[in-house]
C-alpha cells in the first residue's frame, strides 16, 4: 500500500515535469489571452470562466474577437465547434491506447486535451495505458498554467494601453509555429502540412471564414496519407 | 454583447468543445483501430496546426501579402528556425511577439 502510494505521487510528480514546456508557453500566451479579452470588454469573469470550461487557446482568442464586433452567439458556438473539431481526430488518435482506463478518468482526461497536451501524449502513447496518474497530473498542470497566464493578463489589462506595441496579438501565431515545428518529425508530415497550408490559403482567399480549417485539414492529411502510402511501397 | 449573453455563449462553447474531445476515447478507447485509419490520423495534427496557421501569416486584407508591411510573416520566417532549434514553445513565442513589437517600435509593418 504505502510503496503503491508512493509510485503515484512519483508518477505525477513525472506528470507535472513533463508539462512544464508548455507551462513556460500558456503562462505569456494565457497572459496575452488575458489582457486582449479586457481590452475587448469581455468581463473578468467570463474572461476567467472561457479558460476554465472551455481551455481552448485559439477557439479562445477567435470568440473574443466575435465578441468585440458584436457577432451573436451562434457565430461563436459554431466557429467554437468548427476550429476545435480537430480534437476529435487527435482524441481518436490517442483512444487506442486508452484502454483499461475507467470511464470517470477518460471523462477527466478528455476535457483538458489540446494541441500541447495532445502532442506531448502521443510523443510517449505506447505506454499511455500503463500511467494515468502521470497523464492526468500532466493535463492538471497544463490548465492551471494557462489559467495562471489567464489571471495575470486579467491582473495586466488595466495597466496596459495598447497590446499592439508588445506583439501580444503574435501569440498564437507564434504557438501555432512551434507546434507545428515539433510535428514535423518525417517527411510524409511536412508534406501534409505544406499540402494543407496551401489549401487553407486559397480557401481563405475565396472567402471562407473557419470551415477552411476542418477541409483543408482532411485535404491535407488525406493527401498527406497518399504520399505516405505511395512512397513507402 | 452583454456578459450574461456572453455568459451563455461560453457555456455552449465549452459543450461543442467537450464532446468532440470526449467521444473518441468513451467509444474507441483499447480497440483497434484499421491501420490505415491510424495512419490518417497521426497526419492531423500537422495538418490542421498548418492550416490555422497559414492564413494568419501570408494573407492580410483579402490577398497574399509578403511585403514588409506584413510582420507576422517576417517574424515567421525566424520563429520557424527557432522553433526547429531549440524546440522551445516558450522561446518561440516569446522570439516570435519580440520581433512583432521590435518591428512595430521602428514603425516596420502593422
Amino acid at each position: 500500500m504505502e510503496t503503491g502510494r508512493r509510485q503515484t505521487l512519483a508518477a505525477i510528480g513525472g506528470g507535472v515535469r513533463r508539462a512544464l514546456p508548455i507551462v513556460l508557453g500558456y503562462v505569456p500566451i494565457g497572459f496575452a489571452y488575458g489582457v486582449l479579452a479586457g481590452k475587448s470588454g469581455i468581463s473578468e469573469a467570463n474572461t476567467l470562466l472561457m479558460s476554465l470550461i472551455v481551455f481552448a487557446g485559439s477557439s479562445q482568442f477567435i470568440a473574443i474577437g466575435l465578441f468585440a464586433s458584436g457577432s451573436g452567439p451562434a457565430a461563436a458556438i459554431l466557429t467554437t465547434f468548427v476550429v476545435n473539431l480537430r480534437h476529435l481526430l487527435m482524441a481518436a488518435s490517442l483512444a487506442p491506447y486508452l484502454s483499461g482506463w475507467k470511464k470517470r478518468h477518460l471523462a477527466w482526461f478528455s476535457f483538458q486535451l489540446t494541441d500541447e497536451t495532445f502532442a506531448l501524449h502521443s510523443s510517449a502513447a505506447a505506454r499511455l495505458g500503463q500511467c494515468r496518474p502521470e497523464a492526468l497530473a500532466l493535463n492538471m498542470t497544463a490548465q492551471a498554467s494557462w489559467v495562471l497566464g489567464t489571471l495575470l493578463g486579467i491582473l495586466a489589462s488595466g495597466l496596459i494601453g495598447d497590446i499592439g506595441p508588445l506583439g501580444l496579438d503574435y501569440a498564437l501565431a507564434a504557438m501555432f509555429i512551434a507546434l507545428l515545428v515539433g510535428q514535423c518529425e518525417n517527411r510524409a508530415r511536412v508534406v501534409t502540412a505544406i499540402l494543407s497550408a496551401g489549401v487553407a490559403t486559397l480557401l481563405n482567399l475565396a472567402g471562407w471564414q473557419q470551415f477552411h480549417v476542418i477541409v483543408a485539414t482532411v485535404i491535407g492529411a488525406s493527401l498527406g496519407l497518399f504520399y505516405e502510402q505511395w512512397t513507402k511501397s | 454583447m452583454d456578459q450574461e449573453l456572453i455568459f451563455w455563449t461560453i457555456l455552449g462553447m465549452a459543450v461543442v468543445t467537450y464532446v468532440p474531445r470526449l467521444l473518441p476515447p468513451l467509444f474507441l478507447s483499447g480497440r483497434n483501430l484499421q491501420p490505415l485509419l491510424v495512419a490518417w490520423l497521426r497526419l492531423v495534427p500537422p495538418a490542421v496546426l498548418a492550416a490555422m496557421l497559414a492564413p494568419s501569416l501570408l494573407v492580410k486584407g483579402g490577398r497574399i501579402e509578403l511585403g514588409f508591411d506584413n510582420l507576422f510573416f517576417w517574424a515567421a520566417l525566424v520563429a520557424f528556425p527557432v522553433a526547429w532549434k531549440s524546440g522551445s514553445l516558450f522561446l518561440t513565442v516569446i522570439v516570435g511577439m519580440g520581433l512583432v513589437a521590435l518591428g512595430r517600435f521602428l514603425g516596420i509593418g502593422l
